[in-house]
């Protein structure tokens, strides 16, 4: 208990809030991390992964390439980098921005294979072009499983962004990393608690946002479903879905 | 090479401790996820609320659960346990959620069938629900088994000795082939719990299919089951 007193005294104490190591500055360099990983990583992911659910082409290497990184130990990657690039903020960016990848790429074409076929087919029939199928009908209708690919991408960047704190770099894993040599628990508690507010605040943003992209009519469709409609091909479908989301290391 | 040679019994005693601490966390998940993936399913409020609590633990990340331990359990930073525990969270966040599917999967013709040739509740789920879930439920064990696998290392940051000693020491040494050799050995580690685990789901269920990531019609997605929600 006298730890979890210290631990708020500490993130109460206004010495923490001023100076460069301050709590407000840790948690900005952690965002702007995070979102400069993002914004990489769908520059490359987002155009592949709706080019594989458009086309279906080149699935199996969407599907293969994830697993396979997903067995990569992140803080080793990050490291190896850091000793082959030098130190600075190059090397974990090349990691995480790999990393993020496979999330974002396997909701970008998971996405737009949860299209109903008919719809496309549809679509197609009613005179559009390709260009306009994948903009007026796939992606509007995909945009909340798009947007859960982004999502596991930025929780696992936030929480990469911490370990990779183990090289000279801001963020709010410097607290941990900082406390841990000199056994300051309270500060590593501090940070820690401070990771997983900022984990779940992303976790609740995306969340949300999933909500405001998902078109009403999809919506609707989604909560007629009910449980004796399932079938084992949808839960395996799902669990597959399900499955290429889960982030590398936390 | 030489300095695989020269430590080879400091890799092979790391390799130990790693497989050490990722088995009990797979096995732990996966026998706490059946009862709540079935109680997920009995009741409509309690799938919403377990598998939402299992979202926001799934959402927390490894290091900072780590050092959160010891506070929660009353443990000393070093212990072990504190590691054990919180990939046990991790792997039973995850298959609650794919018990849960899996189980509600199985058709409700042959739930109905069975009750009425006279299995009994428990029976059934036993020797009807299970055995039709199980091609399922290995798939998502092997999803948690290459993840535990590949987590354990952060460990080390806080001195639970794994694979993952290799980066900090590699890293403090600047020696990269150090880092690569423990890179190697988790992926490593991680493909032998996979063939063990394909190979148990062949033995225990030879009549499944082979699942593969194929077999994935389009159009079949349209499910409610979207991660993360």
């Amino acid at each position: 208990m006298n730890q979890l007193f210290a631990t708020f005294a500490w993130l109460l104490d206004p010495a923490h809030y001023a100076g460069p190591d301050a709590i407000q500055v840790r948690v900005g360099e952690q965002v702007e991390y995070t979102l400069l990983t993002l914004l990489l990583a769908s520059i490359i992911a987002l155009p592949a992964g709706l080019a594989i659910g458009h086309t279906g082409r080149g699935r199996t290497l969407g599907v293969q390439i994830p697993a396979v990184l997903r067995a990569l130990p992140t803080l080793g990657l990050v490291i190896l980098l850091a000793l082959m690039v030098g130190l600075g903020l190059l090397a974990p960016l090349i990691a995480l921005v790999i990393l993020a990848i496979p999330p974002i790429l396997a909701g970008a074409y998971s996405g737009l294979e949860s299209v109903d076929r008919e719809t496309v087919d549809a679509a197609r029939a009613l005179g559009m072009t390709g260009w306009q199928v994948l903009w007026k009908v796939e992606i509007p209708l995909s945009l909340s499983l798009i947007t859960g690919g982004l999502r596991s991408a930025a929780l696992q960047a936030v929480a990469t962004w911490t370990i990779a704190a183990i090289l000279p770099l801001g963020g709010l894993g410097r607290y941990i990393f900082d406390a841990l040599p000199v056994q300051d628990y309270p500060k590593m508690l501090a940070g820690s608690m401070l990771v997983i507010a900022l984990a779940l605040v992303t976790d609740a943003l995306f969340a949300l946002l999933q909500k405001v992209v998902t078109p009403p009519g999809v919506r609707a469709g989604r909560a007629s479903l009910v449980r004796a409609k399932t079938t084992h091909s949808h839960a395996r479908a799902a669990l597959f879905r399900h499955a290429s989301f889960i982030r590398n290391e936390r | 090479m030489t300095w695989l040679w020269a430590n080879l019994g400091l890799v092979w005693q790391l390799t130990l401790d790693h497989v050490a601490l990722s088995v009990p966390p797979i096995i732990l998940g996966f026998l706490l996820a059946l009862p709540l993936g079935w109680l997920a399913n009995r009741h409509q409020p309690s799938r919403g609320v377990l598998l939402s609590i299992g979202g926001v633990l799934y959402a927390i990340p490894s290091l900072p659960l780590f050092v959160m331990m010891p506070l929660i359990l009353g443990t000393k930073i070093l212990d072990p346990i504190n590691v054990v525990v919180a990939l046990s969270i991790y792997a039973l966040a995850l298959m609650v959620r794919v018990a849960s599917d899996a189980l509600a999967a199985v058709d409700t013709d042959v739930i109905a069938s069975s009750t009425a040739i006279g299995y009994s509740d428990w029976s059934r789920f036993w020797r009807v629900e299970l055995p039709l879930a199980g091609p399922v439920l290995l798939a998502g064990l092997r999803v948690v088994s290459v993840s535990t696998v590949s987590l354990v290392s952060v460990g080390a940051i806080v001195g639970v000795d794994s694979v993952g000693f290799l980066f900090l020491n590699g890293f403090q040494r600047a020696f990269p082939e150090e880092i690569l050799i423990g890179i190697i050995a988790s992926v490593l580690i991680a493909f032998v719990f996979d063939v063990v685990l394909v190979l148990a789901g062949r033995v225990l269920m030879p009549w499944a299919p082979v699942l593969r990531s194929r077999e994935h019609p389009r159009g079949l997605m349209t499910e409610k089951t979207v991660i993360g929600q």
